[in-house]
């Protein structure tokens, strides 16, 4: 009978080691860090873990040394026990508090320190984020599901909900903020790379809680304030065929355009609907096949999505939609 | 009249450094959130606030001292040994006087950790 061939020994430790290192990095890691909140979280997390590890080690010493050792006086034991057991832990822990305290207000909007310039609203809807863009000289844009940021510089986020709890993280770029019904909670980020990092809804929301989540692109200010500048104005795309299409099968009644009639304010705004990296809120590539397919039955891709289906729907206007759709950048 | 009061047996003593880590936590987080969430009708600043806690730490510790002191002289300055546990009046005493002391210097690392974030911590999140 043939036996299975073992895997010589210490590969499984091998293969598990490596698999926890993989997630040390890539674009949904806090301790790949983009921003300087996360290079604050990140080196917490190392002087944190290297205290533990300290402690760890000096524990285990201790007790070595307890085992073998044979003989101690009373007194030079309870001295220890006094040190060892009950001053240094505390100096210790309080120590790293402080550590940690000391940190802090850089990692949240204080007072005046954030006084900046762009403020992006986010608002948590099932299953996916309204972002507002408000600049300084009074430009307003509204997009979704994905943010844009101008690495360097401060940018202040208003976090709110209008169904149930959501969470905003964001961790190559910063901290966890909870998206709370009938509040508004404030995190300030500032990117220091260009990328596009992934940020998923960190608090269970329903049954697609795990399809939502959001691109966020750091891009040179340079590059971020054309980008912006582009987005105020409706798509040049936004009066080819598929507008009519659009109109006649009601879309617009939960969907805006800008540009056309589509004022809806139920679902995503998709003004610039073809220039997001993502479909259905950072599930699937944008192309005009998946958009076809989300069309058709959006519960398929995203259950529980409150759009309904529009299979209905002629398969040629369908594909007419998605291709304009795609083309609104 | 003496200052110092005398050595009583009474379990009520045990408390005596918790409840006032008990009320200087409810003092500094209560005088932070009332600040922080009216601050434009109060006509203080930030500053103020965290000398309050300030204050209030010192007194708090100095309280807790005092009570570790009675306490250290109710287990003897240390002249006897734990575990006191014979079931006998002064070993009661002995072991009343050995936690209180231990509870207060728990209390007292306590209150620290609670006044830190004062130190810390500047202004009111936004």
């Amino acid at each position: 009978m043939a036996v299975a061939a073992r895997p010589p020994p210490g590969i499984q430790p091998a293969g598990l080691a490596c698999l926890t290192l993989a997630g040390c990095s890539g674009n949904q890691s806090a301790l790949d860090a983009a921003g300087q909140e996360a290079a604050s979280i990140a080196q917490l997390f190392w002087v944190m873990t290297t205290g533990g590890a300290i402690v760890w080690l000096l524990v285990v010493a201790l007790l070595l040394y307890a085992a073998r050792s044979r003989s101690h006086s009373e007194a030079a034991a309870s001295r220890l026990i006094l040190w060892g057991g009950a001053v240094l832990p505390s100096a210790v822990v309080v120590g790293l508090l402080a550590y940690a305290l000391w940190l802090m207000p850089a990692l949240r909007p204080f007072g005046a320190a954030a006084a900046s310039g762009l403020r992006i609203e986010v608002t948590g809807s099932q299953y996916w984020w309204r972002v507002v863009y408000r600049s300084p000289d009074g430009v307003t844009v509204t997009s979704a599901n994905e943010i844009r940021l101008p690495v360097g510089q401060r940018v202040e986020l208003s976090l709110a909900s209008n169904d149930v709890i959501h969470s905003f993280w964001i961790p190559s770029l910063g901290g966890k903020m909870d998206m709370i019904p009938g509040r508004t909670n404030r995190l300030s980020l500032q990117a220091t790379k260009p990328g596009t990092y992934r940020g998923p809804c960190a608090e269970y929301c329903g049954t697609s809680h795990a399809l939502m989540a959001l691109q966020a692109v750091a891009l040179p200010p340079e590059a971020f304030d054309r980008w912006l500048a582009a987005q105020a104005k409706p798509s040049p795309a936004v009066a080819a065929s598929g507008a009519e299409l659009f109109r006649r099968h009601g879309c617009g009644a939960c969907h805006a355009i800008a540009g056309t009639e589509a004022k809806g304010v139920l679902g995503p705004d998709l003004s610039h609907f073809g220039s997001r990296l993502t479909l259905a809120a950072g599930i699937l590539p944008n192309t005009t096949d998946n958009i076809e397919r989300f069309i058709a039955d959006p519960d398929r891709i995203k259950p529980g999505v409150k759009m309904p289906a529009f299979g209905m729907l002629p398969r040629e206007d369908i594909r007419v939609l998605a291709s304009w759709l795609r083309r609104l950048e | 009249m003496r200052f110092i009061p005398k050595p009583i047996e009474t379990l009520w003593t045990l408390f005596t450094a918790p409840v006032v880590w008990a009320a200087h936590f409810l003092f500094c987080y209560g005088i932070a959130a009332v600040y922080c969430a009216k601050q434009d009708q109060i006509g203080i600043s930030f500053a103020a606030v965290r000398i309050g806690i300030a204050g209030a730490t010192v007194v708090a510790l100095v309280l807790i001292a005092a009570s570790a002191w009675l306490a250290w002289r109710q287990w003897g300055f240390g002249a006897h040994d734990p575990p006191h546990d014979d079931p006998t009046r002064h070993d009661r005493l002995l072991f009343q006087g050995f936690a209180t002391l231990l509870l207060s210097g728990l209390c007292f690392v306590a209150v620290i950790m609670v006044a830190l974030p004062a130190w810390f911590v500047t202004e009111c999140v936004r």
